[in-house]
């Protein structure tokens, strides 16, 4: 069961040989059995909702291939009536009063909510180590990080503690720890799924997207998430996006761009490897391979690590111990209450950004950080329309490690330097996914796929390609079998 | 003994308009006046996480409108940003303003001045949301916060430091309340805080060029309290200066018991708001077919109204100022007038007179009248068929005002028609005649002054009932052809 795509599932519900109690009460064990090992959930939906299940069984009937499949949702995605923390102390007994659009928008598709991943605290992190509900290990091993900031999306996914996950990136939080747990992960183009019920880090960059071992499981799941929100004003007018399968792994025609500097510089040995397989394994295939360049993505990270914090300073200046979300005790003025609520509430990773984003936005430095690094992300973005003028996706690394020991790395600039090759895309908004390769000392290896604006069709076939010959997908770590 | 330095006060304005919406400036959620407290609130405007601003269209459409209206450039693209702060009754932790990209850029308005008319410049005017209101004295142990009024719109209008007294500075407050009321996006409610204003002050001798510091006085929400505010802050200024002393850049509050200025915050405490754009919402184009949709919309100024009045209505210049500066009462006049078969001056002199005296004793606005322009213009038409004279119909007006009945139906009632049988009348005036032999001798005998007291005679016989013009012509006849 738990080796099954969205599809061969689907197809079991439908033929009434498996029903959406069973199918959910199998994930539901496996959580159950698994999180104790891994950490991957904060809240497990004790008991699955009755109109929830009633809505997937009509949705059934009326041959929705979503009815009935269960999903996890990262704990940032407010869920009606269900404990959304965003693994903060924060926010550790915040019930929200509403959906987010895109679990709204699941939920209508007949998906089954297990229950709420555990995550980097307000998704700041790469490594899952920041959470106020304790670190998420790695299924491959459970010594090491699965990654972050969707850690806990990503590691219940490798385990098949759920199908598939629901995620958000804003540097690199589905990519990389899709990357780090073997499995496929997809930031969507900004603006493709609502925002609307995400607890915001950096609005200008969070994307809502989703986490699965397949690209097919992936496209399945964000088609019925995509689509245009009234309540976001950011998110797009497109038309609505239907994911189509290819049928054939045929890449004849496909001119594929490979920054062959950030190859040349990893420093594992089995990362390059892998990631020289698969661009390989593509040519084989039929693509044409390009060699290009993105000169101003090397200060891609300074740029980031100003915009994102500076947008978080002041995205969560709402937690201030008022209205909802953790308040100090014997408060004995305003002042106190806010400095007690907010130290008390958040944790080092958090208090770190919002102190460098309050820097950055501080009047004196403004212009030399806030502005400059918007001037950098335009340049970045018009790098990447360059490169999209001569060919129709990137290939490159997701990290440039692999999943390192819990408390290996405590640094932060050392930390921030990994996100090198998946901020680029973030901050010019595109579509980008990684699909696992392989393995390496017996870890598994990702690669990075960017499409253009809105072509998260062609990311994702390609990916699909290349797992309709491969294996690399299916693997499964051996204590969760 | 120096010379005494002369001082030149340098004014400028901060006007926040609330715009007349029904529903807040990003939330969608109703933004009525005195509703109880937190009954408007929505998720957005409780700052619950996740929650996300979209732009209030009628917002966008009245913001250009003001820009139109006071000759102002409207960008193509404006943009939104966050004004970072912590206060209870802000709940997301920062304001949605307008910072680099307001949607209204330079413009300007005429007011008149004791020494003629001058040009203020508008330096931009931008859109924002109010914060909540803190209670503090409505508890002894808490504060109270209320979000009704959290995320109801507002256009903030920056002048040029351009007015040297008190007096203009009202009168440039005064027009652009004229302005915004005209344009029907603001309701105008000073009491309510539907109009209110900051005033920068500083001073400098006469003829300095460059600018004194300055003291910025916050939330004045009269015209009255504005003048006594920048006077008495000017003095304080002054007086420092002269001996002195320094003047420190702050805001200050303005108590109108005490009618003084005290300090509430100086620059070194103030905040560093960390402006930056609102990464949740798009800069917004703002296209030509939107600006010339507003420009249609744009109403009849006063100015141009008190010039047709004056020209194609033939009134005087005086009643035409107050009627057409009055919003309410020229909508009044103009409804009236076109019910009407009486002429426009009449109808003024009878606004402006009776109508508005009544209004006082009743201390009723016009906008919320008894009587109706359709019914005033059916007593209008009373008078100027001779039905009744301008006296009676006062006394027809108090009865509309409290019985709700027409013009016709009172003066039928009570039977106070006037006598314009002109048979009926020569038989009344006959009699009077007859029985005043000693004043028709002394008016025949050159006394023009008793002619009156025979007006008056017939009026008292008529309990004032009768037409007046054609008693006298009567009366003249009579007297004069022996």
């Amino acid at each position: 069961m738990i080796n099954l795509s969205i599809r061969e599932m689907s197809s079991l519900l439908a033929s009434k040989q498996i029903s959406i109690q069973e199918l959910c009460g199998v994930y539901h064990d496996r959580c159950r059995a698994h999180n104790q090992s891994t950490n991957a959930i904060i809240t497990l939906n004790e008991e699955f909702n009755a109109d929830q299940i009633l809505q997937a069984e009509k949705q059934l009937n009326g041959n929705q291939l979503l009815a009935g499949i269960p999903v996890l949702h990262k704990d940032l995605f407010c869920t009606n009536n269900l404990k959304t923390t965003c693994a903060s102390k924060m926010l550790a007994n915040f019930i929200p009063p509403y959906d987010a659009t895109a679990v709204k928008k699941l939920n209508d598709s007949g998906m089954i909510t297990l229950g709420k991943a555990n995550m980097d605290e307000f998704a700041m992190g790469s490594s899952n180590e920041h959470s106020a509900f304790g670190a998420v290990n790695n299924p491959w091993d459970l010594n090491r990080v699965p990654g972050g900031s969707s850690g806990g999306s990503a590691a219940a996914v490798a385990a098949r503690m759920s199908p598939v996950a629901t995620g958000t990136d804003t540097g690199g939080s589905i990519r990389q720890p899709a990357a780090f747990c073997g499995i496929t992960g997809i930031k969507p183009s900004y603006g493709r799924v609502s925002r609307y019920g995400m607890v915001a880090f950096a609005s200008s960059l969070d994307q809502g997207g989703v986490m699965a071992p397949a690209a097919d499981d992936c496209g399945l799941v964000l088609s019925a998430m995509t689509g245009h929100d009234t309540l976001d004003s950011t998110s797009s007018k497109q038309p609505q996006w239907q994911w189509k399968k290819p049928n054939s792994p045929d890449l004849t025609g496909l001119k594929v761009g490979v920054v062959s500097t950030w190859i040349d510089e990893l420093q594992d040995e089995g990362i390059k490897l892998k990631t020289l397989e698969a661009i390989n394994h593509f040519k084989d295939n039929g693509a044409e391979i390009i060699d290009i360049e993105l000169p101003y993505a090397e200060l891609a990270v300074s740029a980031y690590y100003v915009l994102a914090p500076a947008e978080c300073s002041s995205n969560l200046s709402r937690f201030d111990g008022v209205r909802f979300g953790h308040q100090a005790e014997n408060a004995k003025d305003l002042e106190y209450l806010y400095r007690t609520s907010r130290t008390e509430g958040f944790g080092e990773e958090v208090k770190k950004r919002i102190m460098i984003g309050t820097w950055a936005l501080s009047s004196g430095y403004y212009d030399a950080y806030y502005i400059k690094a918007q001037k950098i992300r335009r340049l970045i973005s018009e790098d990447f329309s360059k490169a999209f003028s001569e060919v129709d996706i990137l290939a490159c690394p997701v990290s440039p490690e692999l999943p390192f020991k819990h408390g290996e790395k405590i640094e932060g600039v050392n930390m921030y330097q990994a996100d090198k090759y998946t901020i680029p895309a973030s901050l010019a908004g595109l579509p980008c996914l990684s699909m696992p390769i392989g393995f390496s000392e017996n870890l598994p290896v990702g690669l990075q796929l960017i499409g253009r604006y809105f072509d998260e069709q062609r990311i994702l076939s390609v990916a699909d390609k290349y797992q309709q010959q491969t294996q690399h997908h299916l693997q499964m770590p051996e204590a969760f079998l | 003994m120096s010379t005494k330095t002369q001082w030149e006060m340098v004014l400028g304005l901060e006007i926040h308009v609330r715009l007349d919406i029904e529903s807040k400036l990003f939330s969608g959620m109703k933004a009525s006046y005195g509703a109880s407290p937190n009954s408007q609130v929505s998720f957005l405007d409780a700052g619950l996480p996740g929650t996300l601003p979209v732009i209030n269209q009628k917002a966008l459409e009245y913001a250009i409108r003001f820009g139109l209206s006071v000759d102002a450039e409207i960008p193509p693209v404006t943009v939104f940003a966050r004004k970072n702060y912590f206060y209870p009754d802000l709940p997301k932790g920062y304001q949605i303003s307008q910072m680099d990209d307001p949607i209204v850029g330079k413009g300007r308005i005429t007011i008149e001045t004791e020494s003629g008319s001058k040009t203020i410049e508008i330096t931009r005017a931008h859109l924002e949301e109010d914060a909540g209101k803190s209670i503090h004295d409505k508890y002894d142990q808490y504060s109270a916060i209320d979000l009704n009024r959290a995320g109801t719109a507002l256009i903030e209008v920056v002048s040029e430091p351009q007015m040297s007294s008190a007096k203009e500075a009202v009168a440039y407050m005064r027009a652009i309340y004229t302005r915004v009321t005209h344009l029907g996006i603001c309701d105008g409610n000073l009491q309510e805080g539907s109009f209110r204003c900051d005033a920068n002050v500083s001073v400098r001798p006469l003829g300095q060029k460059t600018l004194g510091t300055r003291a910025e006085i916050k939330n004045l929400n009269s015209f009255r309290f504005i003048e006594k505010a920048i006077n008495y802050e000017a003095k304080r200024q002054i007086k420092i200066l002269e001996s002195g002393g320094k003047i420190t850049q702050e805001t200050r509050l303005y108590d109108a018991e005490k009618d003084q200025t005290r300090s509430m915050r100086s620059k070194e405490n103030a905040n560093d708001y960390r402006y930056f754009p609102d990464p949740d919402q798009l800069p917004i184009q703002i296209s030509s077919t939107m600006i010339e949709a507003q420009r249609k919309r744009l109403p009849e100024f006063p100015e141009a109204k008190i010039e047709r009045y004056i020209d194609q209505l033939g009134l005087k210049a005086d009643d035409a100022e107050i009627i057409a500066n009055d919003l309410a009462m020229s909508h009044f006049f103009e409804l009236s007038l076109q019910q009407s078969k009486a002429t426009a001056d009449l109808n003024a002199k009878f606004l402006l007179g009776e109508f508005s005296a009544l209004l006082n004793t009743q201390s009723v606005s016009i906008s919320d009248s008894n009587v109706t322009a359709s019914a005033y213009a059916a007593l209008l038409d009373t008078i100027e068929n001779g039905m009744v004279s301008r006296k009676v119909a006062k006394q027809v007006l108090d009865d509309m005002w409290s019985t709700g009945q027409t013009a016709e139906q009172i003066i039928k009632e009570q039977g106070l028609g006037q006598i314009s049988d002109a048979s009926a009348l020569s038989d009344l005036i006959e009699q009077v005649i007859n029985a005043n032999p000693d004043q028709v001798a002394s008016y025949r005998n050159g006394n023009d002054k008793m002619f009156n007291y025979f007006i008056g005679q017939v009026m008292k016989q008529t309990k004032g009932q009768a037409n007046p013009v054609q008693t006298k012509q009567i009366l003249e006849d009579k007297l004069n052809n022996e």
